[in-house]
């Protein structure tokens, strides 16, 4: 057994968050201040006490990062637009649960629009 | 004489020991591929899928030019072109293929010139035109694997749609300004409708692109520009994907008696994106390999239950240009007459004198504005002015503190007049300079330039250097 075992877990801090990361690409970055990495801690829970997830991961990239009022760039009634892939840690969000997906410590989010130049 | 059979051991060794694929190697093809044949895993039975396959490339740009030099220099048999514009300067930074000395001509003439040079003995064949829902069908089905390289979505679902149906693999790649994107579809081909299955089914262009973007949010290359070693890298990947499906005979499902390698499993399809960067060297967010999901049980093409034929594509249906926004193209004109003003009537006034003191803001992109802009215009890009008018209606703070500020200051109810590089941004301008209240009620005036700087290029200065 090592030492660090058997201490007492951590004092839970009085707002949780969650420490992630945030990628954009193919041009999304440019209404995030132009910058294709982000390292954010977002609340671990939303308002109604429920686990962040996608969806509210969404929200509040809305409310605090999306400093370009062309927010129709990114969301259009409150989900992602069509053309924007989503994928966490890698992997299509389609095969971790789309938008329910909970987020977890150390998780990185990438936003990706495609592209059809040639 | 050369000992053949002892140079290439054609006779003996050869399992599949049917028409071309066990011939002989000629002595030409020996020497022209051998250092490619020697790659472990390429051989002399690669080469030869490769001799006796064929290629479409669709589109003959900047993807297509180097997909097409590796393509050929690698020796596959008949490789298609499909293309319909002209060669262009503004395309030669990046369309490699092409060559100055044939400005004007046919894409796909010019591109098979340049790769008859690399490599005479495939058999090349142009398709001078742009694939449409009429003509993809009987083109698509003379070849063996597709690689999509245009420049629309509508193009792009089209094909992928007849892809699916005609059971042909796909290498789909696309790239603007400074991010490139590659996925291999539909490969090994499945029948339309199968979705269960070891491994699962492969994806098509649908199952992982659902729905197209909205149109006012997609750029082109001509719009936002390219950096040409950007769409090179997508293009030589594209070649390198299709070359490798051929050789390794990948387009073939495997026979379930044998045991399936692990190695030649494509089950788990891979999105490979590029993010160039300017300002900053290779770093851990260059490459990314995407894991993607497989076939989509409720895919519109491909999926359970599809009703997608190719003689509905043909019929106009799905229809592609409505599905993509094209139809409903963004509106040209949003204001009123009154509040426009030609390029030509601008120019002839000013130089007449008879504008008073104005503000000309030009609100293109900082790099379109440094190579030349009308006298007395600031520069006040459309993104940074759409963020400082959100700030300004957000925090409060006087409306025309978002005009630059001007030397000598001009009075309140000096005029402003908006221009962009086609006229559609300058308009938004104007609207949103007035919602602000920046007009003060109507006593200034705020006008759009009709047709933006290409108009003036067009009506005013034909040496404009308009990008």
């Amino acid at each position: 057994m090592s030492a660090a075992a058997t201490q007492a877990p951590p004092a839970v801090p009085a707002v949780q968050t969650i420490p992630i990361t945030v990628d954009f690409s193919g041009g999304l970055e440019m209404l995030f201040s132009n910058r294709r990495h982000h390292s954010l801690d977002v609340p671990a829970a939303d308002d109604e006490g429920k686990k962040s997830n996608i969806g509210f991961l969404v929200r509040h990239l809305c409310s605090t990062a999306l400093k370009d009022p062309r927010t129709d760039l990114f969301v259009l009634d409150h989900h992602i637009r069509p053309g924007i892939l989503v994928l966490i840690n890698d992997a299509d969000w389609e095969l971790e649960g789309e938008e329910a997906y909970e987020l977890q410590p150390g998780d990185n989010i990438l936003f990706v629009s495609t592209l059809h130049g040639g | 004489m050369h000992q053949d059979s002892e140079r290439n051991g054609a006779a003996d060794g050869d399992a599949n020991g049917k028409d071309g694929h066990s011939r002989r190697l000629t002595d030409e093809e020996f020497e022209r591929y051998s250092r490619q044949m020697i790659v472990p895993g390429m051989g002399k039975e690669g080469q030869l899928r490769l001799i006796n396959s064929r290629i479409l490339i669709i589109g003959a740009g900047g993807l297509g030019c180097p997909a097409a030099q590796y393509i050929a220099g690698a020796g596959v048999g008949t490789i298609g072109l499909v293309d319909g514009d002209v060669v262009d300067k503004s395309n030669l930074h990046r369309q490699v293929g092409h060559a100055t000395s044939r400005l004007g001509m046919k894409k796909v003439d010019s591109l098979i010139e340049h790769l008859r040079g690399l490599n005479p003995l495939p058999t090349y064949v142009p398709h001078a035109f742009h694939l449409d829902a009429q003509n993809a069908a009987d083109i698509v089905a003379r070849y063996d694997v597709v690689v999509d390289c245009t420049d629309n979505p509508a193009t792009r679902y089209l094909i992928s749609d007849v892809c699916v149906l005609l059971r042909k693999p796909l290498v789909s790649a696309a790239s603007v300004q400074k991010s490139g994107q590659l996925i291999v579809l539909n490969c090994p081909p499945t029948p339309q409708g199968v979705v269960d299955g070891t491994p699962r089914a492969a994806p098509c262009y649908r199952c992982c692109f659902k729905k197209p973007p909205p149109p006012g949010s997609m750029v082109s290359c001509g719009e936002a520009g390219i950096m040409g070693p950007v769409v090179g890298m997508m293009g030589v990947a594209q070649a390198g994907e299709a070359i490798k499906i051929i050789a390794s005979a990948l387009h073939i499902p495997p026979d379930p008696s044998s045991s399936v390698s692990p190695e030649t499993n494509l089950g788990q399809p891979a999105l490979l994106i590029y993010s160039y960067d300017l300002a900053s060297g290779v770093g851990p967010y260059t490459f990314r390999a995407l894991m993607m999901a497989g076939r989509r049980r409720t895919c519109f093409a491909c999926g359970e239950g599809s009703t997608l034929t190719l003689e509905g594509i043909r019929a106009g249906s799905p229809n592609y240009e409505q599905f993509c926004g094209l139809a409903t193209s963004i509106n040209q004109t949003r204001l009123p007459p009154e509040d426009r003003i030609t390029a030509s009537a601008y120019a002839a006034a000013a130089a007449r004198g008879e504008l008073p003191p104005h503000i000309l803001l030009d609100t293109r992109e900082r790099e379109h504005f440094s190579f030349g802009s009308v006298d007395g215009a600031v520069n006040v890009p459309f993104g940074k002015l759409l963020v400082a008018a959100a700030a300004i209606k957000r925090d409060g703070a006087p409306a025309d503190t978002i005009l630059p500020t001007t030397k000598p200051s001009l009075p309140d109810d000096a005029p402003v007049f908006v221009v962009c590089r086609r006229g559609l941004d300058s308009q938004e301008v104007v609207e949103k300079l007035r919602e602000l209240g920046v007009d003060n009620g109507g006593k200034r005036k705020i006008m759009d330039i009709i047709g933006g700087m290409k108009a003036w290029r067009d009506e005013v200065d034909p040496t404009f250097p308009f990008i």
